[in-house]
C-alpha cells in the first residue's frame, strides 16, 4: 500500500459569514461528497476569510508547493475541479495560485489580519502555532506601567472611529483608584460598509481574547465584557466557543497562565440599537438599561461600567495589542505617517468590483484604494461618490481621491476615517436621497436623550423629503444646513453630531442633485 | 416570591412555567435584564407583555423600566413572530447595490411593509442597518441563514424555499 495515498489532502473552505452568504457550506459539502465518491482521503478545514470577497467562496488546497487557491467556487464546479486534479494544485480556470501572491494581498501590510483565512478559528493550537499568546507571555513578565508605555510608544489610536490615543486611555484607567475595574470590548460594529470586527471575531477570535487579557493586566481589571451586536450570530458562536477553549487551557480564569492573576471574559449581546456602539450608551446597555448616551464627564475611564473605571475599546484596537507586543512598539510605529501610526483596516464595500479587507499602513491615497484594490465599480460605470467612515461619514467626490488615508488629512478635509469603511457609489446614485437616508438613519437610531439629534434628524428628513417631492429648494436647503450645523455643534454624541457629515458632504459636493431637481422636475423614485 | 414587593399583577399568580427557570438563571447576574430578555425571546419568540411584571419583580425593577428597555431595542418583540423571519439589509453598501428595489419587492411579495408580519403568520419582514456582509451586498438573512449577492430572482427563490419548509 502506498502510504502517501493514505495521507488526507487538506482542503480549506472559509466559514466567515460573508463566505457562507455566497454558498461556502454548499461548496464544502460538495467537496466532501465528491472526495467520498472518488474514495480520496480528504480533511476539510474551515477557516475565516482572507477578505477577498469577490473571490468567495475561495477554496484552498495544501500542496507540496504550499496552499493553492481556487475561486469563486460554486458547488457545480467541484466535480470539474477534482477531475482537473485540484487536490494536487493543478490547472483549472478557477485556479488563482498562491494566495499570498495575489496582487490584492501582496500589497497589503497584514499585521493584525495575518491569520484571517489561514487558521481554524476554533483551534488554540493553530493560534499558538502562528505566534499566538507570545505577547501575553511577555506581558506577564512586565509591570503594568511598562505595558502601558509600550502601547503609548506604538502610537496606537482607537480604531472604532474616534481615534483617541489608546495609551492615554490605558494610563487613565490604570491610575484610577478602586479595586474593581473593567475592560469592555465594543463589538457593536454597526456602520454600514464595515466588517473587519466581524472577520476578526469569526476568523481570529483568540487575538481579541489575548488583547483583552493584556489590557486587563495593564489597567488592573479582572472582568471583561464583549458587547456584540445581535446581527452577528456567527461571530457570537465562534467567540463564545473560543472563550471556553481559552478558559479550558488556562488563558482565562482565576489564574491566567499560572500567574496568579485573574481575568474572566463574558459576551453580552446587543439588541439592534446602533447608538449602543457609542461607548457610554454601550455601558448603559451592558448595565441592562436603555442605551441612552451619558453626558461626559465623567469619562468611562474613571466612572464607566457600574460606575467603575473602565477601558472601552473597539475589537480592532484590542486585537492589535498582541501585534504591538510581539512585533515591538517601535516596529509597529514605523508603519504609517504623521500622527496616524500602524496599519488601518480598510473595508471596501458597495458598488465596487473587488470588495474586501485591505490592511495597509496609513498614508495610501483614497484613489489607490478605490482603483488599484477596488478595481472601480462593479457596475462598470464611473465612481461618482464614496462614503468614508460609515453612515456618519462624509460623501466625497472624485476630486478627493488624492487624499492620503490618515486621520488628520481627512479631518482637515471635513471628513473622517472612522472605522475604515468605504462605500462606493456609481453615477446612478441620487445624492439627495442619500442625504435623506442619513437623516432617516439618525432619526431611527437616535436614543432620544438630546434634542438636536432627536428632533433635528426628523425635521431634516422631512425637509429633504419636500425637496425630493419637488418643493422649494433654497428655503429647504437653508433649513437643512441650519439643522445639520445645530446637530453637529449641540448633540450629546457622535450620532447626532456627525450626521452633518454625510448631509453637508452631499450638499457641498453634489449640489446639482438637489437644485436640478426642482428645475427639471426629476421624478422621485420610491 | 416576596409578598411585600409583589405587584397587583404578580401577588396571587404563579410565575409562568417557561419563565421560572430563566429568571433563576439570570436574576443574580450584573446587568441581567438584556440577557434575560434575550433568553425569553429565544425560548418563546417574543417577550409576552404578561411576563413583564414577573421580570420586573425578579430583577427589582419597575415594570416601566422593563417595558422601556423592551421598547427601546428594535430586536425585542412583544408579539409572536411569523414562522419565518426575513431580514433585509438597508445599509449604504446594500443601497449602493440595489437594496431599495429588493425591499420594495419583498414588501410586494409578502404584502407587508418592513417591520410588519404577514396576516397568515408566515413571515416577519424586518429591515436592518447592516448585517456586516458588505463584501457581498446586497445581503439578507432568512431564519438565521445569510444570503449575499441577492438578486430579485434570488429573493423570490429564497422566499419560495422558506414557504416549502413551513
Amino acid at each position: 500500500m502506498n502510504p502517501a495515498r493514505e495521507t488526507p489532502t487538506v482542503v480549506y473552505v472559509p466559514r466567515d459569514a460573508a463566505a457562507l452568504a455566497v454558498g461556502a457550506d454548499a461548496v464544502a459539502e460538495a467537496i466532501r461528497a465528491e472526495a467520498a465518491r472518488r474514495a480520496l482521503p480528504l480533511q476539510l478545514k474551515r477557516t475565516g476569510s482572507r477578505g477577498l470577497f469577490w473571490l468567495e467562496p475561495l477554496v484552498e488546497v495544501a500542496t507540496p508547493q504550499g496552499r493553492i487557491a481556487y475561486g469563486p467556487v460554486q458547488p457545480e464546479d467541484v466535480p470539474g475541479l477534482f477531475a482537473a486534479g485540484f487536490l494536487a494544485g493543478a490547472a483549472h480556470p478557477l485556479r488563482l495560485g498562491v494566495p499570498a501572491a495575489l496582487p490584492y494581498l501582496q500589497g497589503q501590510d497584514r499585521l493584525l489580519h495575518a491569520r484571517l483565512g489561514v487558521i481554524e478559528p476554533d483551534r488554540v493550537d493553530d493560534y499558538l502555532a502562528t505566534g499566538g499568546y507570545r505577547a501575553l507571555e511577555q506581558a506577564l513578565a512586565l509591570e503594568p506601567p511598562e505595558l502601558v508605555a509600550q502601547v503609548q510608544r506604538s502610537g496606537l489610536r482607537g480604531r472604532g472611529g474616534a481615534a483617541f490615543p489608546a495609551g492615554i486611555k490605558w494610563d487613565t484607567v490604570r491610575r484610577a483608584p478602586g479595586p474593581t475595574k473593567y475592560v469592555v470590548c465594543n463589538a457593536d460594529e454597526g456602520d454600514s460598509g464595515t466588517f473587519a470586527d466581524r472577520m476578526v471575531l469569526e476568523g481570529d477570535p483568540f487575538s481579541l481574547i489575548e488583547g483583552m487579557t493584556i489590557a486587563a493586566l495593564a489597567v488592573g481589571a479582572t472582568q471583561g465584557y464583549v458587547y456584540l451586536r445581535v446581527e452577528y450570530p456567527h461571530a457570537y458562536r465562534t467567540l463564545t466557543a473560543a472563550i471556553e477553549l481559552a478558559r479550558a487551557r488556562g488563558y482565562l480564569g482565576p489564574d491566567v497562565c499560572g500567574s496568579g492573576r485573574a481575568f474572566e471574559l463574558e459576551v453580552r449581546v446587543g439588541a439592534g440599537a446602533y447608538v449602543c456602539g457609542e461607548e457610554t450608551a454601550l455601558l448603559e446597555s451592558l448595565e441592562g438599561k436603555r442605551g441612552l448616551v451619558r453626558a461626559k464627564p465623567p469619562l468611562p475611564a474613571l466612572a464607566g461600567l457600574f460606575g467603575r473605571p473602565t477601558l472601552v475599546h473597539n475589537v480592532l484596537t484590542l486585537a492589535t495589542v498582541p501585534v504591538i507586543l510581539a512585533e515591538g512598539a517601535e516596529a509597529y510605529r514605523d508603519y504609517g505617517c504623521g500622527n496616524s501610526r500602524g496599519t488601518l483596516s480598510l473595508q471596501l464595500a458597495g458598488n465596487v468590483r473587488r470588495p474586501g479587507l485591505v490592511e495597509k499602513a496609513f498614508g495610501m491615497s483614497l484613489g489607490e484604494l478605490l482603483y488599484d484594490y477596488g478595481g472601480g465599480t462593479a457596475s462598470g460605470r464611473p465612481i461618482r461618490a464614496v462614503q468614508v467612515g460609515g453612515p456618519l461619514g462624509a460623501y466625497l467626490s472624485p476630486s478627493h481621491f488624492d487624499l492620503p488615508l490618515d486621520y488628520e488629512t481627512f479631518a482637515a478635509a471635513g471628513a473622517m476615517l472612522g472605522h475604515g469603511g468605504i462605500v462606493v457609489f456609481d453615477d446612478t446614485v441620487d445624492m439627495a436621497r442619500m442625504a435623506r437616508h442619513a437623516f432617516a438613519f439618525c432619526a431611527d437610531e437616535s436614543c432620544g436623550k438630546c434634542t438636536p439629534c432627536r428632533i433635528g434628524s426628523v425635521r431634516g428628513r422631512e425637509a429633504l423629503e419636500r425637496v425630493l417631492a419637488g418643493g422649494p429648494v433654497e428655503a429647504e436647503l437653508a433649513l437643512v444646513r441650519e439643522l445639520a450645523a445645530t446637530m453637529r455643534d449641540a448633540s450629546l454624541c457622535a450620532l447626532g453630531g456627525m450626521t452633518a457629515y454625510p448631509v453637508l458632504g452631499a450638499l457641498e459636493h453634489f449640489p446639482e442633485d438637489f437644485t436640478a431637481r426642482a428645475r427639471s422636475g426629476r421624478p422621485v423614485q420610491g | 416570591m416576596t409578598g411585600e414587593r409583589g405587584s397587583m399583577e404578580t401577588r396571587d399568580r404563579e410565575v409562568p412555567s417557561p419563565l421560572a427557570p430563566l429568571l433563576e438563571a439570570h436574576r443574580s447576574r450584573p446587568g441581567a435584564l438584556l440577557p434575560l430578555l434575550h433568553a425569553v425571546q429565544e425560548a418563546v419568540g417574543y417577550v409576552p407583555p404578561a411576563w413583564v411584571p414577573f421580570i420586573a419583580e425578579a430583577l427589582d425593577l419597575s415594570r416601566a423600566e422593563v417595558h422601556g428597555v423592551i421598547r427601546f431595542y428594535p430586536h425585542f418583540r412583544q408579539t409572536p413572530p411569523g414562522a419565518h423571519r426575513l431580514v433585509l439589509c438597508r445599509g449604504e453598501s446594500c443601497l449602493a447595490r440595489g437594496a431599495e428595489e429588493l425591499i420594495a419587492q419583498a414588501e410586494r411579495l409578502l404584502g407587508v411593509f418592513l417591520g410588519g408580519d404577514t396576516p397568515d403568520g408566515r413571515f416577519s419582514l424586518e429591515g436592518v442597518y447592516c448585517l456586516g456582509l458588505c463584501g457581498c451586498s446586497p445581503a439578507a438573512m432568512l431564519d438565521g441563514q445569510v444570503q449575499g449577492r441577492l438578486t430579485p430572482r434570488g429573493l423570490e427563490a429564497f422566499l419560495a424555499a422558506a414557504q416549502e419548509r413551513s
